[in-house]
């Protein structure tokens, strides 16, 4: 109970010394974690190019396997991590629950990130992000995994302490906050995939030292897309949550409808799971009844739920603006926006990003026919940088730009590179998103050193459009790990030497959430959203058109049943 | 009140939804169900469904099917490993064996006739990607995958592995003809 609270002077946010301190480290960690995986992104992208073919096979898949993991778990379950401290202590204004416990299951997490990452770099674990069996790595490559999860686990348990801690100590009154609504769903769908991890995970372990003889291949990867596909559902909640949190800090936005926006992220928890099928669309031994439910959501519940957050978030922040008088026609409002604060222009372009481009890929490839266009191709990845680079990556980068003063302390160095470093990265990954896909629809496989095929005695000829896509992603990648590198320096020289601010007045006691009266009376009738409904139906007009054009290529291809 | 604070109004389920809101969930909501009803009318009208059929199976027992069709209907051998060229008669039944780096063997098949194309791996899992036509099918070790193909078009066609298998998972590439 000893902790005391700081409430800092830029935002008024109350931050609980103890949680603090963990949200910086998890942040910090993100980013290291980030780091590595950058440098590997470079060794990548700079071997799949096809005029440059940087790396030997082994030193490729090895670079490879390390992307992936730092990328999908590590950079971004530590930085979730610390959204779940913050939504939860800081938002409700409450002490952490139980923070020597928190800072064992940090601690845990590290351990675990950097047994896994050497065991990758001992170079004999070279078994990808997915390490389906029966390829084997070393079993500290899977006990390291096992150990994050495990302190993951710990933390998610603590995010739900801190929630009976608040409301048994009163720091606020009536609900919780949407964007802890959002979080909460985040961490429930987190423990469903950190169970799914364990349950595949631990007899891989055992399998790996020889305790067990043989894992079935089919069964690890319907139990193995329980966590690789449901970890991604986490990030879709967290950044979703991000969103509605950037609106609010940036434009003092208010959710169009709690109930619609709550009822979005209670779909989530009920039916995102059910998208791990979306990768054993194309394997035998599932009936298609299964694959049809599964792969849809249960009738693509939560696409509807997606498709709600894509409209409410830009529609909040429309009505704030309107509210401000930005009145004129259909776009005045989104065309006065604060386009040089990067936490807006990365939150703005991670909306528009992971709908168009993530959102429509990825229904159009969890089709249980159209899949079989697509699984295995570098569509796949060029679909999930849309969704984790453009949609999670670059909402955590927004919010950053907010932490720094904030959780840190510290003004931002370089402003003027801040102002263009989310469209640097983000559009550049938008185009890279787009030519991976392009090269995918062509049929260039994923996860593969040389797409001319050297030494193979039946060679396969790619089409010269699938070279310039390849060429293109090279090119395109290359400038978005500019601008993610960018982002690193910028963010760690700030947090190292950047001017230090005003710390804010530190109290022993909480000072609890106080609403303003209900504005019954004179309300103020919100505005209604005409510019999010018109990008709302360009949105679905772009949906429909991709979606049958794919079902038109499906039908050209050989009869199969 | 917003997004970072608890709702102003303690019963906020009350609250009236936007006219334009509503109207999107309503769209959204048809857009998703046309988009469920598609798989099941393909299933009921298209022609390139993924069969259901498989049965387990060791890798022995696939090995011995796959040579039984190559000692029978054997036409040729191709490339310095002497790759058997198969000509199956139409209706029958293929074996395609995955294994670490090749595809074997290659079949020769004839338009618009139906294979039932049994698919296997001998080792790890493997990707099976036709091209040009961009068919991609996982290939699991102890699982005989059953598909019914119909090509289509005459041509030469490339299987392509598409999912990791090692070292030489780039050389992995087989060959189909259709006649």
């Amino acid at each position: 109970m000893a902790t005391t609270y700081r409430i800092c002077p830029r935002s008024g946010l109350q931050f609980d010394t103890a949680a603090e301190k963990l949200m910086r480290f998890h942040a910090v960690a993100g980013v290291l974690a980030l780091l590595v995986g950058g440098i590997m992104a470079l060794g990548v992208i700079l071997t799949r190019w096809p005029a440059i073919k940087l790396l030997p096979a082994d030193t490729f898949y090895m670079v490879l396997t390390a992307h992936g993991i730092d990328m999908l778990i590590f950079w971004i379950i530590f930085f979730e991590m610390a959204v779940l401290i913050f939504a939860s202590s800081t938002l409700l204004r409450c002490r952490l629950a139980m923070p020597k416990l928190a800072w064992v299951a940090s601690i845990l997490m590290v351990i675990g990130a950097i047994m896994t990452n050497v065991a990758i770099f001992q170079g004999e674990s070279s078994v990808m992000f997915t390490s389906y069996v029966p390829m084997q790595a070393k079993p500290h490559f899977y006990l390291g995994l096992i150990l994050f999860a495990v302190g993951a686990l710990l933390i998610c348990f603590i995010f739900l302490g801190t929630l009976v801690v608040a409301k048994a100590e009163k720091t606020y009154e009536g609900s919780i906050p949407l964007v802890t609504f959002g979080a909460l769903t985040a961490c429930i769908i987190a423990i469903f995939t950190i169970a799914s991890g364990a349950i595949i995970l631990i007899p891989t372990f055992l399998w790996s030292l020889g305790y067990i003889r043989e894992i079935d291949s089919l069964m690890y990867r319907v139990v193995w897309w329980g966590l690789g596909h449901s970890s991604q559902q986490i990030n879709v909640s967290a950044h979703v949550a991000i969103w509605y949190a950037i609106a609010a800090i940036v434009f003092g936005a208010k959710p169009m409808s709690e109930k619609v926006s709550r009822t979005a992220f209670f779909l989530y928890i009920l039916f995102l799971q059910l998208a791990s099928a979306h990768h054993l669309l194309s394997d035998p031994g599932l009936s298609s009844e299964w694959k049809i439910v599964n792969t849809s959501y249960f009738m693509y519940f939560a696409v509807l739920a997606s498709m709600i957050h894509g409209m409410t978030v830009p529609g909040a922040i429309e009505q704030a603006q309107r509210l401000k008088g930005y009145n004129k026609g259909l776009f005045e409002w989104l065309r006065k926006a604060p386009w040089g604060n990067p936490a807006f222009s990365s939150m703005f372009l991670s909306l528009i990003g992971f709908g168009f481009l993530g959102g429509i890929s990825g229904v159009m490839m969890g089709a249980e026919q159209l899949n079989m266009l697509i699984h295995n191709t570098i569509y796949v990845p060029g679909h999930f940088h849309a969704t984790v680079v453009i949609g999670t990556t670059l909402a955590f980068m927004g919010l950053t730009y907010f932490l720094v003063p904030v959780l840190f302390k510290r003004e931002v160095l370089f402003p003027g590179f801040a102002k263009i470093q989310p469209y640097l990265f983000g559009l550049a990954m938008y185009v890279v998103a787009l030519v991976m896909m392009g090269a995918g629809t062509l049929g260039v496989s994923r996860r593969h050193w040389d797409m001319a095929f050297a030494g193979a005695p039946m060679a396969y000829e790619w089409p010269g459009a699938a070279y310039l896509m390849m060429g293109l992603t090279g090119i395109f990648s290359c400038i978005a790990i500019v601008g993610g590198a960018g982002w690193i320096l910028q963010i760690v020289l700030s947090i190292l030497f950047g001017k230090k601010l005003e710390e804010g007045e530190i109290r022993s006691t909480p000072i609890p959430l106080t609403l303003p009266a209900p504005t019954t009376g004179s309300t103020v009738h919100p505005p209604a959203t005409p510019g999010t409904m018109v990008l709302a139906l360009i949105f679905l007009t772009a949906f429909i058109l991709y979606y049958f054009v794919n079902w038109k290529y499906l039908s050209s291809l050989w009869g199969l049943s | 009140m917003s997004a970072i604070l608890p709702p102003s109004e303690r019963v906020w389920w009350n609250q009236p939804i936007d006219k334009l809101e509503f109207i999107w969930i309503a769209i959204a909501f048809i857009w998703s169900l046309t988009m469920f009803g598609m798989m099941i009318w393909w299933h009921i009208y298209g022609n390139q469904n993924l069969a259901n059929e498989t049965y387990k199976t060791t890798k022995e027992m696939f090995a011995a099917k796959a040579q039984a069709v190559v000692d029978q209907y054997t036409v040729r051998t191709e490339t310095d490993k002497q790759v058997p060229v198969v000509k199956p008669p139409a209706g029958s039944d293929i074996y395609l064996i995955g294994r670490l780096w090749d595809w074997w063997p290659i079949y020769e098949l004839e338009k618009g006739k139906t294979y039932k194309l049994h698919l296997s791996a001998m080792d790890y899992m493997h990707g099976f990607s036709l091209q040009p036509q961009n068919i991609n099918i996982q290939v699991h070790p102890n699982y005989d995958h059953v598909v019914k193909i119909t090509p289509t078009q005459a041509g030469t066609y490339s299987i392509v592995c598409n999912e990791y298998c090692g070292i030489g998972h780039h050389t992995m590439v087989g060959r189909v003809y259709v006649k």
